[in-house]
């Protein structure tokens, strides 16, 4: 059996927000091109640990980390780390669809546009790769120039997956994707994801216990700030290691 | 208890009608007057005369250099206060930290609630000496230090209009941008102003209809000279400034030279209320709709 890559771990991490203890020393590693999903219940810490991977909490006052958290082997905390670059790296997807107020292309495309890129040709050949990717195309391709805000939620949200593959990310967090839409978007979003963990690591949130088992080959769950357990998906549900695993994944609290 | 509330209610409704009243009426003697003035002079002569001497034995009463004076103030004043006002916004929403940001807002206000007057002395005695000083031709009254001035004392109103609409933008938006790899730079200029673009917009048009009715400033530091110029640096006259000088003036009430100062208000009216609709219609109809 070969050996799989390690893309993103954590190394004893600790995140506060203020005097608050978020995340208790946390050791986790999610190999390459898998999908891991973070479970537990709300306010455990899984989308706060989320955003670590993209430095996303770093606006909020108060917040900070211990601790290493490393894509590839490379401390992402790191002075030298430019948290611009590293987001390209590491793509995102929001609960909410969070399209830009602009044409569907434009959407698209925005990545590739801040990065300096002007040629038309390039930009509409990326953007209708990334449609295609995100299994959009056919329902947007005759109406590039429209606002992205006229599109249905499930439109949206996979607009957004489009935007964030269109700079080539090689990580891709998803913070409950599908938890805002309906259960046929959330149909089209979770095959999208079986798809594109083919190229992509993707970790994501979910509170849908049924939605981690779907879509993910690894399971983290969390609970008051601490991974309790982690393991492959099927383990989890079937054996669970701790009490308090098996007690949220059956149902009794959360 | 029935009663009171009669009362009460009849209280609140006649402050309401008062109001509107009072409106009512500013408008029919602007009107009427003005009517009256335009049955002397026509309407055409008062839109292509390119001189406007009322108060002179050969009387010209071409309103065009009082709206030039106007027009060109007001837009020295919006070349000074927009790009000041939109930068001071999105330093307070994107980079200032929120305690320094409850700091700096409040002050950034008091700006706006210097008397108008003070204003005027200070673009008469110092800013103009000072452009003085590199502008070698820069006549002692001009267009420019009181559009300059005039510009300072907008700026709190576009910076904090600009601001509430910049951080009304959802923040979802924000983290998109900052998600896709862009700098704060880019956030700032590539999502949140166009996303806040309606807000800012409206925030530019009360400006522009403040400093278009702004009369102070203007009348202290820019001359009394109607003039059809571009040129900021001359002494120039605003229609405000003439309504001002006629009604300082021992004019004769009921005489045509009096009825110029209505025929010139109702013109400044005219734009006032043309730009507050504009702004209002542009406020119902692009504010993006964000639930």
């Amino acid at each position: 059996m070969n050996k799989k890559t390690t893309k993103l771990e954590a190394k004893e991490l600790n995140a506060y927000y203020g005097d608050f203890h978020a995340l208790k020393n946390i050791n986790i590693a999610m190999e390459e091109k898998n999908v891991t999903a973070f479970i537990g219940p709300s306010g455990c810490g899984k989308s706060t640990f989320l955003r670590t991977f993209n430095r996303m909490n770093d606006y909020i006052d108060g917040f900070r980390t211990e601790g290493d958290i490393l894509l590839d082997g490379r401390d992402i905390y790191a002075k030298d780390v430019r948290v611009d670059e590293l987001r390209k790296e590491v793509g995102m997807v929001f609960q909410k669809p969070n399209p830009f107020p602009k044409s569907i292309f434009e959407n698209v495309v925005y990545g590739l546009r801040i990065q300096g890129i002007k040629k038309k040709a390039v930009l509409e050949e990326a953007a209708e790769k990334s449609l295609r990717r995100s299994a959009l195309w056919e329902e947007v391709k005759d109406k590039m120039d429209k606002s992205a805000l006229a599109l249905s939620g499930g439109q949206q949200q996979r607009l957004c997956i489009a935007r964030a593959l269109a700079i080539s990310p090689s990580v891709l967090l998803m913070d409950e994707p599908a938890s805002a839409l309906d259960p046929l978007s959330t149909a089209k979003i979770e095959e999208l994801i079986y798809e594109l963990k083919n190229e992509y690591t993707i970790v994501i949130v979910t509170h849908n216990m049924q939605q981690a088992g779907r879509v993910s080959d690894h399971t983290a769950f969390f609970y008051m700030g601490e991974l309790v357990e982690f393991s492959k998906t099927k383990t989890m549900f079937t054996s669970p290691q701790d009490n308090r695993t098996q007690n949220y994944i059956t149902g009794r609290f959360g | 208890m029935r009663v009171s509330e009669k009362i009460i209610e009849g209280l609140l409704w006649l402050s309401a009608v008062i109001t509107i009243l009072i409106t009512i009426g500013i408008i029919w003697v602007l009107l009427s007057e003005s009517i009256a003035f335009f049955s002397e002079v026509s309407i055409v002569r008062f839109l292509t005369e390119k001189e406007w001497t009322p108060l002179f034995a050969d009387k010209k009463f071409g309103i065009m250099p009082l709206v030039a004076g106007t027009l060109l103030t007001t837009f020295i004043a919006i070349a000074v206060a927009l790009p000041l006002g939109l930068t001071i916004a999105i330093y307070l929403n994107e980079y200032a930290h929120a305690r320094f940001k409850q700091v700096i807002k409040p002050m950034l206000e008091v700006l706006a609630t210097i008397p108008t007057v003070v204003y005027g002395f200070f673009a008469l005695t110092v800013v103009t000496p000072f452009l003085q000083g590199f502008i070698p031709g820069l006549a002692g009254f001009n267009a420019l230090s009181a559009g300059i001035v005039m510009g300072i004392m907008i700026i709190p109103m576009i910076s904090s209009l600009s601001e509430d609409a910049i951080s009304a933008v959802p923040r979802s938006l924000r983290e998109a941008a900052y998600g896709m790899g862009s700098t704060r730079l880019q956030t700032a200029f590539g999502v949140m102003v166009p996303a806040a673009s309606s807000g800012i917009v409206v925030s530019v048009i009360l400006g522009i209809s403040r400093a278009v009715g702004e009369t102070m400033i203007v009348a202290i530091a820019a001359g009394q000279q109607p003039r059809l110029t571009l040129n900021p640096l001359v002494p120039i006259e605003t229609i405000t400034t003439y309504i001002v000088q006629v009604s300082l003036g021992d004019v004769p009430h009921g005489s045509l030279e009096y009825r110029t100062i209505f025929a010139a208000g109702i013109t400044l009216f005219i734009f006032t209320f043309a730009l507050n609709n504009i702004s209002f219609w542009i406020k119902k109809k692009y504010q993006e709709k964000y639930d």
